[in-house]
């Protein structure tokens, strides 16, 4: 129970992840490899402006330093890589990841970094669920909101609706005069900021070093891969159902609580290559 | 560096390119001979000679077949590791080793193929570089045996022996020894290229749905060339594993499979010297950056971003466009 949960946490922080390299996929179609280090961005901003702004204003504040770094990223190096080979765009995201881990370990230095959280968010709210800590319901329902809000979002309004139907065929919307161009800046930003956001959250719950991103990045990927490619709820599941099932395997036998990720992936691919939630025959 | 300038009118005139490539073998079998007087050292071209093996492997797949691998790294540290614990374990024979890390690599290509095939483009991208992750975790995690992080030590280059003689290998025999398997597998891929199986290849990646109407199980080429290059990767592997004296988890690294990739962009994904241009600017790059800076990965970075966005068509592409026009 207390190790599930533990991977839950953990999991939380896949499932944003894999939330926002799913919408940069699906419209931008460029695996954005750089989106782990945009996480440890977020994470460094919110350490470095916590003591001016507190919490919760780190809180609010320092995804959107990641996504304005993000955006302008986005406007510089990938735009001219739309509609080329996607091997192209991954590269150069995986260039900009070593560029930017490094830059991240010159700035605020390659020893790991204690996130301080207000103390009453820190304090076991019972003794005998000691495990659950103010900060971790906090991290729960701040997740849930905002996940929440980004399907609103997708369902309501009209940007939400345009970068939909802009997965399925963005060459009729671009004819029927929608800006992609903006809508794809768009949907690169608000990867960028569940990405940041990610960060932050995780920061407070495993503290800060520079290679954090790299090392929740791999679990994403498999996070879609398991939920089903093209299926934002698939990755959030799958993102749970990856961490969590890593939990589990860290309390019984720790050796293989990263191994263990990427066998679940194996299997889905042997028994259900679309993933779990994955429509057939999509993407391949 | 010489052999980038000897390679420009290869690509002008195709009736130059039995000298070119003629004039590319004698300046490597002459390595050990001008490469100090340049200022470098042999076990330089040596590590270069290693990554261009494990980039032509990669580049059948990337360049040939169209499959973006981004997960090699993988089997050029199982390779290494193969190696390593062949000599440790088995015995201490280096044929043995080279083989033991061959063939350790390969299999696990064979394995892994078939379920990263599951899924095309960049999800293929994305299942491959997961798979090498799994690798990486494995040997971390399993240090009774792969020594975990620290990587595995306690072998070294034994000698070879022949027809009862012991040749020692010391750093330039080693190098002639490394040059004689890069031949062999140059001069297998110029077989498998030009072979039926070959332009199959080539015809998965400009059309896969028309080889398929023509009753070729297309899924089953894709697995064959993935096969080979991990082979041939997993050889490079194990080669560096006995240049380095070690087997470290870097070799199996997300990084070292970007580099690859990257080797194979610079040099020139369409062309068969390609890798092997990359890898020398790539390798001398690297000693360079690490030599005068501390924050060199930025600058690897930073060689990843300027080959995508002004050398897409890598350095050969680059001359033979401009040879054409």
């Amino acid at each position: 129970m207390y190790s599930a949960f533990n991977g839950l946490i953990v999991g939380i922080f896949y499932a944003l992840m894999a939330l926002g390299l799913s919408l940069i996929l699906g419209l931008n179609g460029v695996i954005n490899f750089a989106h782990g280090t945009f996480m440890a961005l977020g994470g460094y901003l919110a350490f470095t402006i916590e003591p001016y702004v507190g919490f919760w204003g780190s809180l609010i504040l320092a995804p959107f330093g990641a996504v304005v770094l993000g955006l302008l990223v986005e406007r510089i190096l990938i735009r001219p890589l739309y509609g080329r080979d996607p091997l192209f765009s991954l590269l150069l995201t995986f260039g900009l990841a070593m560029i930017m881990e490094d830059l991240i370990r010159t700035i605020w230095g390659s020893v790991g970094q204690p996130f301080a959280l207000p103390n009453y968010l820190n304090t076991p709210l019972s003794a005998s669920l000691f495990f659950l800590t103010g900060y971790r319901l906090v991290l729960i329902a701040i997740t849930i909101l905002v996940t929440g809000a980004l399907f609103a979002v997708l369902r309501y309004t009209r940007i939400g609706i345009r970068i939909r139907a802009g997965n399925a065929d963005l060459e009729t919307i671009s004819a029927m005069g929608v800006n992609i161009f903006f809508l794809r800046a768009a949907n690169f930003g608000i990867g960028i900021f569940l990405a940041g956001l990610a960060g932050i959250l995780a920061a407070g719950q495993l503290g800060l070093s520079p290679s954090i991103g790299s090392s929740l990045i791999m679990p994403s990927f498999v996070a879609i891969i398991v939920g089903g490619v093209g299926s934002l709820i698939g990755s959030v599941l799958g993102g749970l159902i990856i961490g969590i099932a890593s939990g589990i395997t860290a309390a019984f036998f720790p050796v293989a609580q990263e191994v263990v990720i990427y066998v679940i992936m194996a299997v889905v691919l042997v028994l259900r290559p679309r993933g779990l939630l994955g429509q057939e025959g999509l993407f391949e | 560096m010489s052999a980038s300038i000897e390679t420009k009118p290869a690509a002008a005139q195709g009736s130059a390119r039995m000298l070119v490539a003629a004039g590319i073998w004698v300046l490597l079998l002459l390595v050990p001979l001008w490469l100090p007087a340049l200022g470098g050292y042999t076990d330089l071209a040596t590590r270069a000679l290693i990554y261009a093996i494990a980039a032509s492997g990669l580049n059948l797949v990337l360049g040939y077949t169209g499959g973006l691998s981004f997960g090699h790294a993988a089997y050029f540290g199982l390779g290494a590791y193969g190696a390593g614990l062949c000599l440790i374990y088995i015995a201490p024979s280096l044929p043995l080793a080279i083989l033991a890390g061959t063939v350790l690599g390969g299999i696990a290509g064979i394995l892994v193929g078939p379920m990263a095939m599951k899924r095309k483009g960049i999800y293929f991208a994305m299942i491959t570089i997961a798979f090498g992750q799994m690798f990486y975790f494995i040997a971390v995690r399993w240090n009774a045996l792969t020594g975990g992080e620290d990587g595995l030590t306690g072998f070294s280059r034994v000698p070879l022996h022949l027809g009862g003689h012991a040749i020692h290998m010391g750093p330039v025999r080693f190098y002639y020894l490394v040059l004689a398997l890069f031949a062999v597998v140059m001069l297998v891929l110029w077989q498998i290229l030009r072979s039926p199986l070959g332009h199959s290849f080539v015809a998965v990646r400009e059309n896969t749905t028309r080889l398929r109407f023509l009753g070729v199980a297309v899924d089953k080429q894709i697995w064959v060339a993935f096969a080979i290059s991990t082979f041939i990767t997993a050889l490079a592997g194990a080669l560096n594993a006995l240049l380095t004296g070690f087997a470290s988890p870097d070799n199996l690294g997300w990084q070292l499979s970007g580099s690859f990739v990257v080797i194979c962009v610079l040099g020139g994904m369409r062309s068969y010297w390609g890798p092997f241009l990359g890898a020398i600017i790539f390798i001398v790059a690297q000693d360079y950056l690490s030599s005068v800076t501390q924050n060199w990965m930025s600058f690897i970075g930073l060689i990843f971003v300027l080959a995508v966005l002004f050398f897409p068509q890598g350095l050969l592409g680059f001359i033979k466009g401009r040879a054409r026009s």
